[in-house]
Formats: structure tokens, C-alpha cells, sequence
């Protein structure tokens, strides 16, 4: 990364700078969501897209895929229910087309990969690495919260072991420098020992969360009312257990059960005050996902919102607020990458 | 999907609302929203959010473009024509002059234009007549004859007959009852009309069912359909992949195509009506990347 990817921080009234290791530093904390922003081109009509942190992409997986039918989505109070199936182009397609776009205009790009199989995942991160506009990545985000097919479609992020080769591959086929962040599903029991499973096998972050499973029946017709009958929920619904999930994970670092890696926080984040709450909990960064359906610029008016009543409240540097909400400041990184033990 | 970027403008505005008034069954409400006026074509349409920035309707609503007057006397204003049919709707139909409401448009695709001065049929179910009065002076504009085909299921559905008469060479109207026009539907009058006109294009806007039949009958009178769809949207912008259909591409493909940027108007034939049952749509076993046996 030598280019003016690694943006200086704009605004000049508070350091927005985000570390997320390796020497990949991000301008401010603010990114799309996975699946809420397709690829960037339809959201660079309402804003820059080079403005966030990070464009977060739609998760790719190796082949080109249809989805599921339709009704895709029921909206919900404060939220949806969505069914998508993964729809996408395929990675040969991603690389040969949507990066180098995001790469043109300037975007510092967190490629989000999915598959259904774990050498599914290493073939798409290989694929990534090999790619003409592989420059533009700051890291890739690793949607573990897609279904195994080799464990009767069992999510991955619901088994630590399967998690944890999932990550290990994955990492294996990246290059070093570039940071990988396991993308956790909030539908466990323990959070944490997902965590902790993630970042032993190499994760260099983690993200959370993804939607919670939910359902909605149609009452006239008496059926389920998505085509693929259960759905993930999203919105500012769900903020509260996005808070929990990063609040927890965060605890788990400051007690040591987890080496301290980013939080990527998302789920329900529509405001400044909303993405507050995530980075005081814990969060290094804050994705805006379902807000964007409301409010096509949902990404970029939560930074501005964020950085004012950040400013506001008297911080100076955006670093100072990440776990606020925990009192006591955690250690600072301690383990280098190469001394963890790898799953 | 990732091979057509979008580059098609578009505005989000406060609108503020001048006007509302009822037309029968619906409302008609003009706004005041200059951008969209100055940008927007017939077939597109606009999506409005439902309450304030703290509503728990996240998700917008979408209307068709009824009429734009870019250089209106309070400024450019779009109108719109909404059936209350739930909270949303009803909300919007709520709205009271100098009211604000958050509006995102033009969106999607508009219809497209005759090359030639072709005689056309545009047919209208509903409230899906709303964007043909606009449709029809450009393409009388452009030399064409336009005759219009009004449906619905009774009288006060019926949507700008009075409109209708003045914006058209000819006028028919159908209700499903017979309380105004012929006894029937659309599809009963349709034949006859297309071959008296010697029409080349069918534009039509309404109910999936009418659209899927308005094709049929199009295909076998010698003319080209032209549809705009309806499908369930989460983000009308092109980033939730909620309002898809499979739809057949330049390549012979079916695709799974976001109605809300390659729609909402495709051309009739292109449409796999195949894959519908009612108003949802399956994804249909050869198109690409379809669900394989024991995959996902
Ligand atoms: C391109 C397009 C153009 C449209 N033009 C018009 C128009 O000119 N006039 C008009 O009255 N209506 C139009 N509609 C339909 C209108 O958007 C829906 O009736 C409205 O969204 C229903 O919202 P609700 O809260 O009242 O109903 P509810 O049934 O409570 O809505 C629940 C959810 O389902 C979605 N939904 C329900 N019905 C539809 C539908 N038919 N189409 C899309 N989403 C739906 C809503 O967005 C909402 O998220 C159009 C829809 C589309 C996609
Ligand atoms: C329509 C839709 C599609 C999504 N697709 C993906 C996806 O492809 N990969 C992924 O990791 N998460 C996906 N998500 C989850 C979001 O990235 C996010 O984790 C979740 O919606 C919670 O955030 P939110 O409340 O801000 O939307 C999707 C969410 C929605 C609503
Ligand atoms: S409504 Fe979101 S992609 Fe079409």
C-alpha cells in the first residue's frame, strides 16, 4: 500500500484514523455492510464511496449464483427479514469487473468471501490475491455465516472447529500484510469461544454481526412468507445484540481469553449515536448495512454524525473511544501474529 | 449485475407536498422536487420513505412517475398516484400540503422509444395507468398514433380516463363488473385493437398477471411488449437484491435481474413468466448459476 489509499485523516478537528494492523491504516472507522451496498457503483450516484474507511462488499463465493426465489424480504418493526441465497457474479467475475471499478475510484476495498466449503473459501481468497486490482484491498472479510454443505448445511460460524479451518485456510492464502477478519453470527451460544476459535486459526480480526435467523408467516395465505422460509434478520432491530456480541468478545480480550484483535462492529447502526454505542462497546470500525435501504447515503452521514458528537463530547482521536464503555483501558496488542498458535 | 455499472443520475430530496387530492380510489399527490422532475423519464419511478428519520418503516415505498413539470410555478414537482393498500401507503397518503417527505428517484428504466413513428397500444390496470398519459404525448411527439386500453375492477380503480381521452388517439376502457366501459378485461379488447392499429409496441404497466397476458397477446398479433413490473424492493437503488426475476438476457441467459435497475420495464418476452406462481417468482433450473441438486 503505497498509494493515497492510506487517506490522511480529513477532518482536522479529530484523528478518525483506524489501525487495522500490518500497516493498513483507514482515514476514518466508517464502512458499508456486506450485501447492503452491491458493489459500490449503484451507491457512487449518492456519495463517494471513496469517502468510507472501507467498502465493504457483497460476499462473492467461486461461481457465478442465482439466489433463492422470490419473496426475498419481509419488512419487519425497525428492521427485515432478508432471503437472498447468496446471489452473485462469481469471483472471476468480481475480480475482472467490480474491484478494478472500486479500484478506480479511489476505494480502499474489504472484499467479503463466502463459500460452501472450506477449499471453496481458500479458492476464492486465492483467486482475490491473484487479481490486477488486488492493490485496492485493506483486508478481507471472511463470511463464515453461510452454510456448510459437507455438515447438512450447518452455518460454519455456528462450529468452532469448522470456523476455525475455515480461517486457517483462508489465511494461508493471503499474503501477510493483508488482514483477514471472520465475520461471526450472533445465533450461538457462546460468542466467544466462536471468537476465540477465529482468532487462534489466524483471524486478524473479527466482525459483528451478522443477522439473526427469524421468520415471518403471511396470515392470509397461512405459509411462511419468504420464498426460502426463514431469513436473517437486520436493522436497528438487532443493535442491541450487536452491542451484547461486541461488548462480550471485547470483555473476553480484556480478560485475556482472546488476544486482542479489531472489532469491526455492525448490526442496526443507523445514526452517529447508534455507531457510538458499537465503538463503545468495543469496536474499531462500524459497518452500515439495512440504514442504507432507508437512506442511500446512510454510510457517509453516520461518519459525519459520528465525527460531530464526537467532537462534541471533546475527543481528540477517534482510538481514545474504542471500548469507552468498559472503563478500564485494555492492554495494548500484544501478541504478533507470528507467535499465535495456529488451529 | 456486476457488468452493468449504474451511471444513470439520480437525486435524494425533501420533497415538500403542494398538492393531494382523491381520483377515485387513490390519491394523487404532487411535490415539489425539482431534481427528480428535471432527471426523470416515463417508466420511472420514485421512492419515498415512510415517516421520519427515526421511523421504524425502514424500508420505502415505490410509485411510479405519474407527471414532472420541471419549471412549475413553485419549482420542478413529480406526481404520483398511490393506492393505500397498507401502513406505508396509507401514510403517505396521509400527507398534508407543505408536508415534507424524503424522496429518492428516478429509478430504474424508462420505457423505450419507438424509433419510428409506429402506431402504439399502451394498457393501463389500475393504477398502472399513471405513467402512460406522460408516455403517450412523447410518443405522439415523435409522430406515433397511441391508443390507450384502461382496466380495471370497477369504476372508481380506473385511473385518468379524462386524461386518457385528451392525451390518445382513442380511448378503451374494461371493468372487471361492467361499471364503466366493456364488461371484462384488457386481454378481451387487446386483439382487436392491436391489429386495427397495426400496432408494433404494447406498453403496459399493472398487475403481474395482466402484464404476463398483455405479452402473450402481443407476441401473437405481430407486437413487441413493453412491461414495467412490480416486485417487492427493500432499497429501489440496486443494493439488497430483494426485487429480482428471472429474466432472459441479450445472451439467451437467464438471469435473476434486479427489477429496480434493469427494470422495472423489460421487454414482455424476455420475462420468465414460466417461473411465476402468482406473484413469486422460482428461480428456473437453467438459469445461470441456478441451485444444483444436493448444492445450495
Ligand atoms: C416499480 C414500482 C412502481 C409502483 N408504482 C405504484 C404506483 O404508482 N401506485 C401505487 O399505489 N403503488 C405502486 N407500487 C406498489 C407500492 O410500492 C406498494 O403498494 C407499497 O410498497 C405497499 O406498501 P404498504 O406499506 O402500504 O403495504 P404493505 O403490504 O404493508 O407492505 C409491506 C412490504 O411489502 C412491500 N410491498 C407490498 N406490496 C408491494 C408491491 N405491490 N410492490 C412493491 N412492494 C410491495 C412494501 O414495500 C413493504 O416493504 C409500485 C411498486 C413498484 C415496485
Ligand atoms: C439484504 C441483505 C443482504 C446481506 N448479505 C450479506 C452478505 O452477502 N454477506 C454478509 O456477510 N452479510 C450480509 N448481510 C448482513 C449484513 O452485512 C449485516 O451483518 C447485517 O445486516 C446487520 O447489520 P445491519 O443491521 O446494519 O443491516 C446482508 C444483510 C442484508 C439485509
Ligand atoms: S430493491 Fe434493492 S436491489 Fe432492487
Amino acid at each position: 500500500m503505497t498509494d493515497q489509499r492510506i487517506a490522511r485523516p480529513t477532518d482536522d478537528r479529530i484523528d478518525l484514523s483506524v489501525d487495522l494492523g500490518f500497516g493498513k491504516v483507514l482515514p476514518n472507522p466508517l464502512m458499508t455492510a456486506s450485501g447492503c451496498a452491491a458493489n459500490g457503483a449503484e451507491l457512487h450516484r449518492f456519495f463517494d464511496v471513496s469517502e468510507l474507511g472501507a467498502f465493504v462488499t457483497k460476499s462473492v463465493m467461486a461461481d457465478p449464483r442465482s439466489g433463492r426465489g422470490t419473496p426475498r424480504m419481509a419488512e419487519t418493526p425497525s428492521g427485515m427479514l432478508n432471503s437472498i441465497g447468496l446471489q452473485g457474479p462469481g469471483i472471476a467475475a468480481f475480480v475482472d469487473t467490480d474491484l478494478p471499478w472500486l479500484a478506480s475510484v479511489g476505494a480502499r476495498v474489504l472484499p467479503s468471501i463466502a463459500g460452501s466449503s472450506s477449499t471453496e473459501f481458500a479458492h476464492v481468497a486465492a483467486t482475490l490475491r491473484a487479481s490486477r486490482a488486488f492493490e485496492a484491498v485493506v483486508g478481507v472479510e471472511v463470511n463464515i455465516s453461510c452454510p456448510n454443505v459437507a455438515n447438512r448445511g450447518l452455518v460454519f460460524a455456528c462450529d468452532p472447529g469448522a470456523s476455525a479451518k475455515v480461517i486457517a485456510l483462508v489465511r494461508e492464502q493471503l499474503p501477510r500484510d493483508v488482514p483477514i477478519f471472520a465475520k461471526l453470527s450472533p445465533d450461538v451460544t457462546d460468542i466467544t469461544s466462536i471468537a476465540a476459535a477465529c482468532v487462534k486459526a489466524g483471524a486478524d480480526g473479527l466482525t459483528m454481526i451478522n443477522t439473526l435467523l427469524g421468520m415471518v408467516i403471511d396470515t392470509d395465505l397461512m405459509r411462511p412468507h419468504l420464498g426460502g422460509i426463514t431469513g436473517g434478520l437486520s436493522g436497528p432491530a438487532i443493535r442491541p445484540v450487536a452491542v451484547r456480541a461486541i461488548w462480550q468478545v471485547r470483555q473476553a480480550m480484556a480478560e485475556g481469553r482472546i488476544p486482542v484483535v479489531p472489532i469491526i462492529g455492525v448490526g442496526g447502526v443507523r445514526t452517529g449515536r447508534d455507531a457510538l454505542e458499537l465503538v463503545a462497546a468495543g469496536a474499531s470500525a462500524v459497518q452500515v448495512g439495512t440504514a442504507t435501504f432507508n437512506d442511500p447515503t446512510a454510510p457517509v452521514r453516520v461518519l459525519h454524525e459520528l465525527t460531530d458528537l464526537l467532537v462534541e463530547k471533546g475527543y481528540r482521536r477517534f482510538s481514545d473511544v474504542v471500548g469507552a464503555a468498559h472503563g478500564s483501558p485494555l492492554p495494548p496488542r500484544p501478541v504478533p501474529v507470528d507467535e499465535r498458535s495456529r488451529a | 449485475m456486476s457488468a452493468s455499472p449504474v451511471r444513470a443520475r439520480v437525486a435524494k430530496e425533501v420533497a415538500e407536498v403542494i398538492a393531494t387530492r382523491r381520483v377515485g380510489a387513490y390519491q394523487h399527490l404532487t411535490l415539489v422536487s425539482p431534481q427528480i422532475a428535471e432527471l426523470a423519464r416515463p417508466g420511472q419511478f420514485v421512492a419515498l420513505a415512510v415517516g421520519d428519520e427515526s421511523s421504524a418503516t425502514l424500508l420505502r415505498r415505490s410509485f411510479s412517475i405519474h407527471k414532472v413539470s420541471p419549471s412549475g410555478t413553485y419549482g420542478g414537482t413529480v406526481e404520483i398516484v398511490v393506492s393505500a393498500v397498507g401502513p406505508g401507503t396509507r401514510w403517505i397518503v396521509g400527507r398534508q400540503p407543505h408536508d415534507p417527505v424524503d424522496v429518492v428517484g428516478p429509478l430504474g428504466k424508462a420505457f423505450p422509444l419507438p424509433t419510428e413513428p409506429v402506431p402504439c397500444v399502451l394498457v393501463g390496470g389500475g393504477y398502472g395507468s399513471a405513467p402512460l398519459f406522460w408516455l403517450s404525448s412523447q410518443l405522439r411527439e415523435r409522430g406515433c398514433h397511441v391508443e390507450m386500453v384502461l382496466g380495471a375492477a370497477s369504476e372508481d380503480r380506473l385511473f385518468g380516463v379524462v386524461e386518457a381521452r385528451r392525451s390518445c388517439d382513442g380511448v378503451t376502457v374494461t371493468t372487471d363488473d361492467g361499471s364503466a366501459g366493456h364488461r371484462g378485461w384488457v386481454s378481451d379488447v387487446l386483439p382487436e385493437l392491436i391489429d386495427r392499429t397495426g400496432a408494433g409496441v404494447v406498453y403496459g404497466c399493472g398487475p403481474m398477471g395482466m402484464l404476463r397476458s398483455i405479452t402473450d397477446i402481443a407476441g401473437r398479433h405481430g407486437a413487441v411488449a413493453q412491461v414495467a413490473v412490480e416486485e417487492a424492493m427493500a432499497c429501489g437503488v440496486g443494493v439488497c437484491m430483494t426485487c429480482v426475476m428471472p429474466v432472459v438476457g441479450t445472451d439467451g441467459q437467464t438471469r435473476m435481474v434486479r427489477s429496480c435497475v434493469e427494470g422495472p420495464v423489460f421487454r414482455g418476452d424476455r420475462v420468465r413468466w414460466d417461473a411465476f406462481e402468482g406473484n413469486h417468482a422460482r428461480v428456473p433450473d437453467d438459469a445461470v448459476g441456478a441451485p444444483r441438486a444436493g448444492g445450495h
